[in-house]
């Protein structure tokens, strides 16, 4: 892959800008680029990702108040021509909120902050984040939010899912989209959506933190492959 | 002329509230079995200066459309009083 820029955004309180600066840079061609999210320019970004975190601080709801932040009107801006756009975690709660996906997520019905590893199914392997997996694939990839918990008006997630807009879902290791694997209690096992033109995704899990053997899995890494080899267009 | 207005914003009905359940189940524990739920909410207050009451009023009702409340799990209520 050659000479991709990618835009991570910093905002007060993301923790896993770093991790997932880390994660990019590994591969070759990939240059990750910080953005501060009082900047007013993405600095030549062909991919945008949101990180994870506590954004201000959680403050009011996850990622309301990071949602107006100057940086992220070049991101809506970047998002409405068409770019790619990867939200993990507090970036997926970001996302939500803009109104670049649909939904809210919300406290997990336990009501623990969950830290663990997850297994997710991949439901949708055509969009550009993850045409590098097989449909049906289950990956194991952590989870540490307590603010997960997928909801949308019965409309919206008959729309997600009749436009094939849900691209991950938490299951057991059979890829069984069972209740006891639902540990959040998401609507429809929901972990991961697509906006409808495909090139905005949210999801809860972190891929970054399973981006090479050392740490426990390599499944994320896939996603960020695909979707640089999207960009760079190989 | 100053306005406070004070912002109720509570989980829509449909949504599961955890901490409210929570502590519904605590209330429970201390014998309170009259209690059958429990929801919790944020509770605002808001200085406003603005013209009249009518503009305070579109102006709270912008910003808890846009910011003090999400409208996909949460309502808002609020009320406005002139501050002196």
């Amino acid at each position: 892959m050659a000479d991709v820029t990618v835009g991570i955004v910093v905002f007060p309180g993301s923790n896993c800008d770093h991790d997932t600066e880390y994660a990019v840079a590994s591969f070759p061609g990939v240059r990750p680029v910080m953005l501060w999210h009082n900047d007013h320019d993405l600095k030549g970004s062909d991919a945008v990702i949101l990180p994870g975190g506590f954004s201000y601080g959680d403050y009011l709801r996850c990622g309301s108040i990071a949602r107006f932040s100057p940086i992220m009107r070049e991101v809506m801006d970047f998002a409405s021509k068409g770019r790619p756009v990867l939200g993990i975690c507090n970036g997926f709660q970001v996302l939500v909120e803009s109104g670049l996906l649909e939904g809210a997520l919300i406290r997990n019905t336990g009501k623990k902050f969950i830290c663990s590893q997850s297994t997710i199914k991949v439901v949708n392997n055509g969009t550009i984040f993850t045409d590098g997996y097989r449909e049906g694939e289950v990956l194991r990839i952590p989870v540490a939010h307590g603010e997960g918990n997928y909801i949308a008006s019965p409309e919206t997630i008959e729309s997600l899912e009749e436009h094939g807009q849900v691209v991950f879902r938490y299951t057991d290791a059979e890829g069984r989209a069972s209740e006891e694997a639902n540990f959040n209690g998401s609507l429809g096992n929901i972990a991961g959506i697509v906006n409808r033109a495909g090139n905005v995704l949210g999801l809860m899990p972190h891929p970054e933190r399973a981006s090479e053997q050392l740490l426990g899995s390599e499944d994320g890494r896939r996603l960020f492959e695909s979707l640089f080899r999207h960009v760079a267009g190989v | 002329m100053a306005y406070k207005a004070k912002i109720r914003v509570t989980l829509r009905p449909s949504i599961l509230d955890v901490q409210g359940k929570a502590a519904q189940h605590a209330l429970a524990n201390l014998g309170y079995t009259s209690v059958e739920s429990v929801r919790i909410g944020k509770y605002m207050e808001v200085s406003i200066n603005e013209q009249s009451a009518d503009q305070a009023g579109r102006v709270c009702t912008e910003i808890c459309q846009k910011l003090l409340s999400n409208p996909v799990m949460e309502d808002f209520t609020f009320e406005l009083e002139p501050v002196n």
